[in-house]
């Protein structure tokens, strides 16, 4: 059997990688993957520390990651068509008007 | 018995009522009423005193010292200062109560009578009363403080009365009221004499109180009366034993004044001094400072004490001295001696009822009152004695020779007023402090009629001007006639003796009574004066015989001289008020219809002739003619021993009464008599044209400067005005004009002040407000645009930014959330 500390390591190196995928890419769809990842190393890591403690409590907030992350990419994912139609674009480096 | 004594604060309390009633609900209740509560609230105040009198003479006339209920002490100040409102029934303090109240109560019924129909009739009994209880606290106190609270008090009713009618038109009311704050400025400088003296005896005594409770006023008498006593007893115990000496002690206790004293004397003949109770016939037992200031006053001068002041310090007899004088000072102020006395002439603006109650027989009485009360102090300073002798005598003589020059009515009887008070003031410098009560109380008597007979008269005057004005208007419709009717109008006073005359036959009554009035202050034998006065000329007689030191002697021979002389001025200058007021034949059409007074006005009158008649039988002297056998001898003299220490000067010595002197001043008193009847009686009488009317004395070339003198009032006010009023004047003129306007307001204000705020305010407003305050203000908000412009950089926009700034917070947080655990692990 897989030891714990192999799936933290692993949901580590996915969050680390989702990260760095947020930070560093420009693609609004790739962000947006990105994230998923992220969602999904931490959904790997409460999974893993739930069988290693026997307890269902971390099984039941994955389902509920795995539901909100399902409805932040509908939303989300309206938002980039809505950003795509108004700038004929989804780089994000674009998307600055907030600046003070 | 000890509740009959209790009852001494009803007489404040029951004035202090009438006058309240009177005050708040006079005018509902009607003149009718008003004059009613008056006169009931004066007459209980009689019926308490004659309880107070009536418990003392059953009571072995011991002093009660009374703290009235609900009253617990009255000025207390840590420690040290203790001023109780504690009453004082004492012999001297009630012959005050009974003479002030029995002449306060026929003075307001006659009151009743005289005011009737004043549009302030019930102000007018509000007055009254207050004036009642304002006096009677004024006797009745135990201490000095309760005594200047009395003086003060009736010192305003006495403003207030005088400037009763301040309203009167043409000017008189004006003049009113210029007396009563003539009456009441002159009393200032009096005051600060009592104040003075108030001040100088807490000093030195620690104490205002006349004296304490326990303490024995009159040691001398009480040791006298306790060996009389002790005679008789003694020889039952040594002829019968035990069963007697019981006897003998209860037999002590009823005979004896201080009664528990004289169980003592028994009880140690007996060898039984632990079984009777302790009790004294001296205060040695009393430590000094537990005695009133009398008490201590003695103490003081026997150890030879010196007053500390502080920087210096001064011998006891020359504190006593000081003392002394300051109140001499304040007395000359109330019972208006030189220097202070011109307020009283002026005081006659009042209604008359006013100047007999307060200025004749009360209330300017109280600075002799206050003077025999100190007669400790007075005998222990030699010198101011003196001086009293001197001014008490120098005002009898002064006021008795101005009286003879006055046309008013009114004017001759307040300088008599003030001669009277001389008398008195003269026989306490002499030592002569029984024969100056006694004095005070024939006076009173005798004065209040004179000055309601006045009344009587001004009554009947103005009536019968009113009669032949209303007659002329009838009568003449020519209008020159009325003109000439209505000037004279204006001129006419009616309080002028040269506008009376004849009045004799139509005011039957007032006539006899006056005539009895007169004679009493004549002094003609049997009438009251008579008696009283020849009482003060035989004191100064024995002052100037056996006074212990020249000074003494000096002063009582100059005393009696001067008095007798006065004596004889009296009787004239009341004569010729008799012969120009009701001899003769009337000199005006308003003195022909002048009709007799209403019965509340006539009734007091008799009564109070009666009185003048037979109240110098109070003090009958002890070796004369056998009328001691009727009345009694000196009974005033003996009542008052008991709160008197020095009743008489030098009381071993003689009589009360000397038949020499007496006889003297008798007949000087009848010579005068005759001699105004050869000038102003007869045919000599005035011319009837009252205008031009002239004294006989002023018409004559050889008397005539001496009597225009008199009626210029010796120009007393005019060298006061001189001396006093004209400088004062000059100095408030330069003040208010030189200092006041032209420099203060013109100068300080425009200047100093106007121009100093307007620079303050510049200063302010310029580089304070504008360049500092708004400076900081203005500051602060650029500070704050400044600092958020460069915080604005932060928000970059790029959403990378956000998400990193997102990621390094919460790592930050981890990291603060693990290093708890990572510490406990290492």
């Amino acid at each position: 059997m897989v030891g714990t500390e192999a799936y933290v390591v692993l949901s580590m190196v996915l969050f680390i990688l989702g990260a760095m995928g947020v930070l560093l890419r420009r693609n609004a769809i790739l962000v947006f993957m990105s994230v998923e990842l992220m969602l999904n190393a931490a959904n790997l890591a409460l999974v893993a520390f739930a069988r290693q403690w026997g307890a269902s409590d971390g099984h039941l907030f994955v389902f509920f990651v795995i539901t909100v992350a399902a409805a932040e990419v509908a939303v989300g994912l309206a938002l980039i068509v809505a950003i795509f139609r108004t700038k004929k674009s989804i780089d994000i480096d674009e998307l600055h008007q907030m600046e003070g | 018995m000890q509740t009959y004594a209790q009852l001494v604060p009803l007489m404040i309390l029951i004035p202090s009522i009438g006058a309240f009633i009177n005050f708040f609900w006079g005018a509902r209740v009607g003149e009718k009423w008003s004059s009613r509560i008056g006169i009931v609230a004066s007459a209980l105040t009689f019926v308490v005193a004659f309880l107070l009198f009536s418990y003392l003479t059953n009571n072995h006339n011991e002093a009660v010292i009374v703290n009235p209920a609900f009253l617990d002490g009255w000025i207390r100040i840590g420690n040290s200062v203790e001023i109780p409102w504690q009453m004082r029934v004492d012999t001297l303090s009630v012959t005050m109560m009974m003479f002030v109240s029995f002449v306060a109560t026929l003075i307001h019924i006659y009151a009743g009578g005289y005011m009737h129909g004043d549009p302030r009739f019930t102000r007018f009994f509000a007055y009254l009363n207050m004036f009642l209880a304002f006096m009677f606290v004024l006797v009745s106190g135990n201490n000095y403080l309760m005594l200047f609270v009395g003086w003060e008090g009736v010192g305003v009713c006495s403003f207030l009365l005088i400037g009763f009618w301040f309203d009167k038109p043409d000017g008189v009311g004006w003049k009113n009221s210029n007396a009563a704050r003539k009456a009441m400025i002159a009393n200032r400088v009096g005051d600060f004499g009592m104040l003075m003296a108030i001040f100088l005896i807490f000093w030195t005594f620690g104490t205002l109180d006349y004296y304490k409770p326990g303490e024995i006023a009159n040691v001398e008498l009480a040791e006298e009366q306790a060996e009389e006593a002790a005679a008789e007893p003694s020889e039952a115990v040594v002829t019968e034993g035990e069963a007697v000496v019981a006897e003998g002690e209860a037999v002590v206790a009823e005979a004896v004044v201080e009664g528990e004293e004289n169980v003592e004397t028994a009880a140690e003949e007996t060898g039984e001094g632990e079984a009777a109770a302790p009790s004294y016939t001296n205060n040695d037992h009393i430590e000094t400072a537990q005695l009133g200031v009398f008490g201590q006053a003695e103490r003081m001068i026997e150890e030879g004490y010196e007053v500390d002041f502080g920087p210096f310090s001064l011998p006891i007899q020359t504190v006593i001295v000081l003392i002394t004088l300051f109140l001499l000072l304040g007395a000359t102020g109330k019972s208006a001696q030189i220097p202070l006395f011109v307020w009283l002439p002026d005081a006659m603006a009042g209604p008359t009822p006013v100047s007999a109650l307060i200025h004749a027989a009360t209330m300017v009485t109280a600075g002799v009152y206050m003077m025999v009360r100190s007669n400790v102090l007075f005998v222990n300073a030699p010198l101011t004695s003196f001086i009293v002798t001197m001014i008490g005598a120098a005002t009898a003589i002064i006021a008795g020779f101005i009286a003879m020059g006055q046309w008013d009515i009114k004017r001759v009887l307040a300088y008599s007023t003030i001669s009277q008070l001389g008398f008195m003031v003269a026989a306490v410098g002499v030592g002569a402090f029984g024969a100056a009560m006694f004095h005070m109380v024939t006076h009173a008597f005798f004065k209040a009629l004179l000055f309601l007979g006045s009344g009587s008269v001004i009554h009947g005057m103005e009536h019968g001007h009113h009669h032949v004005h209303a007659h002329g208007h009838d009568d003449h419709h020519d209008g020159h006639d009325d003109h000439h009717d209505d000037h004279h109008e204006e001129e006419f006073d009616p309080q002028d003796m040269r506008n009376m005359g004849g009045l004799r036959s139509k005011m039957p009554i007032t006539y006899w009574t006056y005539l009895f009035g007169t004679l009493a202050l004549a002094g003609i034998v049997p009438f009251a004066g008579f008696w009283s006065k020849d009482e003060i000329l035989a004191d100064s007689w024995l002052a100037g015989l056996y006074g212990t030191t020249g000074l003494q002697q000096f002063a009582g021979f100059i005393a009696l001289g001067i008095l007798i002389a006065a004596a004889g001025f009296t009787a004239f200058y009341m004569w010729r008020q008799m012969e120009l007021v009701f001899y003769g034949k009337p000199r005006t059409k308003a003195a022909e219809a002048v009709e007799e007074s209403v019965p509340s006005m006539t009734i007091p009158l008799v009564i109070l002739g009666f009185f003048s008649i037979f109240v110098g039988f109070i003090n009958t002297p002890s070796e004369f003619l056998g009328l001691s056998n009727i009345f009694g001898k000196g009974n005033l003299i003996h009542f008052l021993e008991y709160s008197l220490v020095n009743v008489h000067p030098y009381a071993p010595l003689g009589g009360i009464f000397n038949p020499l002197i007496g006889f003297a001043a008798l007949g000087l008193g009848v010579t005068a008599i005759f001699l105004a009847r050869s000038i102003y009686g007869h045919g000599h009488a005035l011319t009837p044209n009252t205008a031009d009317g002239k004294d006989p004395l002023a018409a004559n070339p050889d008397t005539g400067a001496v009597w225009n003198l008199a009626n210029a009032r010796m120009y007393w006010d005019e060298t006061y005005y001189r001396l006093f009023e004209g400088p004062f004047n000059r100095l408030s003129r330069f003040l208010a004009d030189t200092l006041d306007w032209d420099f203060w307001h013109d100068y300080v204000h425009n200047v100093v002040i106007a121009k100093g705020f307007n620079a303050i305010g510049n200063l302010l407003s310029q580089p304070v407000d504008l360049g500092l305050i708004d400076g900081i203000v203005n500051g602060v908000g650029r500070l704050a645009t400044w600092i958020s412009g460069r915080l604005r950089r932060a928000q970059t926009g790029y959403v990378r930014t956000y998400a990193i700034t997102l990621l390094l917070g919460v790592v930050f947080v981890i990291i603060v959330l693990l290093l708890p655990m990572l510490q406990r692990n290492g």
